[in-house]
């Protein structure tokens, strides 16, 4: 894996910024897109564009053909058995939208008062679509802890399911933590206790292999633009006896089968749950950014990226005050911390001054920083572009804004 | 002082120094000796949210002038509040009212005033013009 050879396909990282090199830590909120990725959507305009599923002419046929194959590449890229089960959606938020309002929008799927699991530390995606709609069908939400080091007590999460809760939603990598759920045996509980599973793959794709059959979850989302894909372009994917049975989200355009002004009758899937003129150009962008990401070694860049986790914790940890949020033994490409007295907001306006580019605030995520008692944290998260020098400048520039702060 | 003369005064200490770590340490300063609200102000109901960094402001009008106070939960932030503290308290409601701030393009803080950046100041300055805009009514009446 040539570290260099990569960085070329990122023209957007080769830039200063204040005058010193950019280095681009921000890849959990959107990673940065290879050429291939970027030619691929443009040639789509320039060549092929056309409105999918309707026209007889050429050209329709061709960019229809093209969406549906980026279809079938997403679904054996998550190991699902049929390409009918993946729906293109804007992004994992939306995916989340589409399950809460259509899974708890009706009583076709759930009680009246349906109850919801989540964990101590999902996104904000992943936790208010679901408290918004129990709270408008009377239902409830459950919140499975974690520990001090950001780890799910599975204990308490088993104790939860025996409540009786109709669906359990879960992230796989924490946004904030970088903590791994144990996701596999989580969803075995969820089903032994007779709750649907989803499972909130937005910080995993771009890193963990996924595998929806292995995994058994009833519905996993994703969004494109945090792996490499364009922004605009996700998905999620369910389990057929479950799509065939969930109600519509959005309606109008491609998802009608016969309309009449007294019924509508529905699609077939996944077309039903994709309404409108879809994203085509940044689905073929994700198709190629798929291709990108399976054009190298897994296990390598993985091993590369716990590297970059690895060395940042090492240089961080010297830093007086220094506290690390965050610190499962299982964990995915981004460190999350804190230094005494220093309030983030402060840290990440000096760092970037010296080109360095985090996150910082509550990262979507204000109940994770509640839970910690902070009023947010500074996030460095990693792609594989990214270099152990990248780390070497982000722990020098920590330690200089931290030594004017204090 | 009048509103430009202070403001003046802030540009040319700026400009002293060439090296935005310069610029920063000396905000850093300005931060750490803001004029403290008074703790019994320092509750939700002068709360401004920005998404980032939480700033409490509170004013009172003495013998027509309006005094400012406030606080932050970011240094940084602080430090720009004691800038405009600096500009805008002590002065009359008329004089707020019609003051400029492009002195802080001028010496490079620009950024900290986007309304994208989320960190209470917009809405701060909107807080100062309305406790400005309300003793001026007052006055009036």
């Amino acid at each position: 894996m040539d570290i260099n050879e990569i960085r070329k396909q990122f023209p957007v990282l080769d830039q200063q910024v204040y005058g010193k090199p950019l280095v681009y830590l921000d890849n959990a909120a959107t990673t940065q897109k290879p050429l291939c990725v970027i030619e691929r959507e443009r040639d789509y305009y320039l060549h092929e564009n056309c409105n999918i599923h309707r026209g007889v002419h050429y050209l329709s046929q061709m960019a229809t053909e093209a969406y549906e194959h980026a279809r079938q590449t997403v679904a054996r890229f998550i190991n699902a058995p049929e390409a009918q089960e993946i729906v293109f959606t804007r992004g994992t938020t939306e995916s989340l939208n589409l399950l809460a309002t259509s899974l708890l929008g009706t009583h076709s799927m759930c009680p009246c008062n349906p109850t919801v699991l989540v964990t101590a530390m999902e996104h904000h995606s992943n936790l208010v679509p679901w408290q918004q709609m129990v709270q408008r069908q009377g239902g409830k939400l459950l919140v499975a802890p974690m520990d001090d080091s950001g780890v799910l007590d599975l204990h308490a999460y088993e104790d939860l399911l025996k409540q009786g809760p109709q669906i359990v939603s879960m992230a796989h990598v924490s946004n904030t933590l970088g903590t791994v759920n144990p996701v596999k045996e989580m969803i075995r509980l969820a089903h032994q206790y007779g709750a649907l599973a989803v499972v909130d793959g937005a910080q995993s794709m771009a890193h963990l292999p996924i595998d929806v059959q292995d995994l058994d979850c009833d519905f996993f989302v994703f969004s494109g633009h945090k792996m490499y894909a364009p922004m605009g372009i996700g998905g999620l994917y369910g389990k057929t006896e479950w799509l065939e049975k969930l109600p519509p989200y959005q309606f109008g355009g491609e998802m009608v089968d016969t309309v009449s002004f007294e019924k509508t009758t529905f699609n077939k899937l996944p077309f039903k749950f994709e309404a409108g003129t879809p994203n085509v150009g940044a689905a073929l962008g994700l198709e190629t950014a798929i291709h990108y990401i399976e054009s190298f070694d897994r296990n390598e860049v993985l091993k590369h990226e716990d590297a970059l986790v690895a060395a940042t914790i090492k240089g961080l940890s010297k830093i007086e005050g220094m506290r690390f949020i965050g610190q499962a033994p299982v964990r995915s490409g981004l460190v999350s911390f804190i230094i005494d007295g220093i309030h983030p907001y402060d840290l990440g306006t000096i760092i970037d001054k010296m080109g360095v580019a985090v996150r910082t605030g509550h990262h979507c995520a204000e109940p994770v920083m509640t839970r910690f008692g902070i009023p947010g944290t500074v996030r460095a998260s990693f792609a594989m572009y990214n270099t152990l020098e990248e780390v070497e400048v982000l722990v020098k520039a920590v330690n200089k804004a931290a030594n004017m702060l204090r | 002082m009048t509103i430009k003369e202070i403001q003046d005064g802030i540009v040319e200490d700026f400009s002293m120094f060439d090296d935005w770590m310069d610029r920063y340490a000396m905000l850093i300063e300005m931060g750490k000796e803001c004029p403290i609200i008074d703790d019994q102000y320092r509750n939700d109901q002068y709360l401004i949210n920005g998404c980032q960094s939480r700033v409490w402001l509170h004013a009172e009008l003495k013998d027509g002038k309006v005094y400012y106070t406030a606080d932050s939960d970011a240094v940084i932030t602080k430090g720009i509040i004691n800038l405009l503290i600096k500009v805008f308290s002590s002065q009359t409601p008329e004089d707020i009212l019609s003051a400029d701030l492009s002195f802080l393009d001028e010496i490079g803080l620009k950024e900290h005033l986007s309304p994208t950046r989320s960190n209470g100041l917009v809405s701060m300055v909107k807080q100062m013009m309305l406790y400005a805009e309300a003793y001026k009514l007052k006055g009036e009446n």
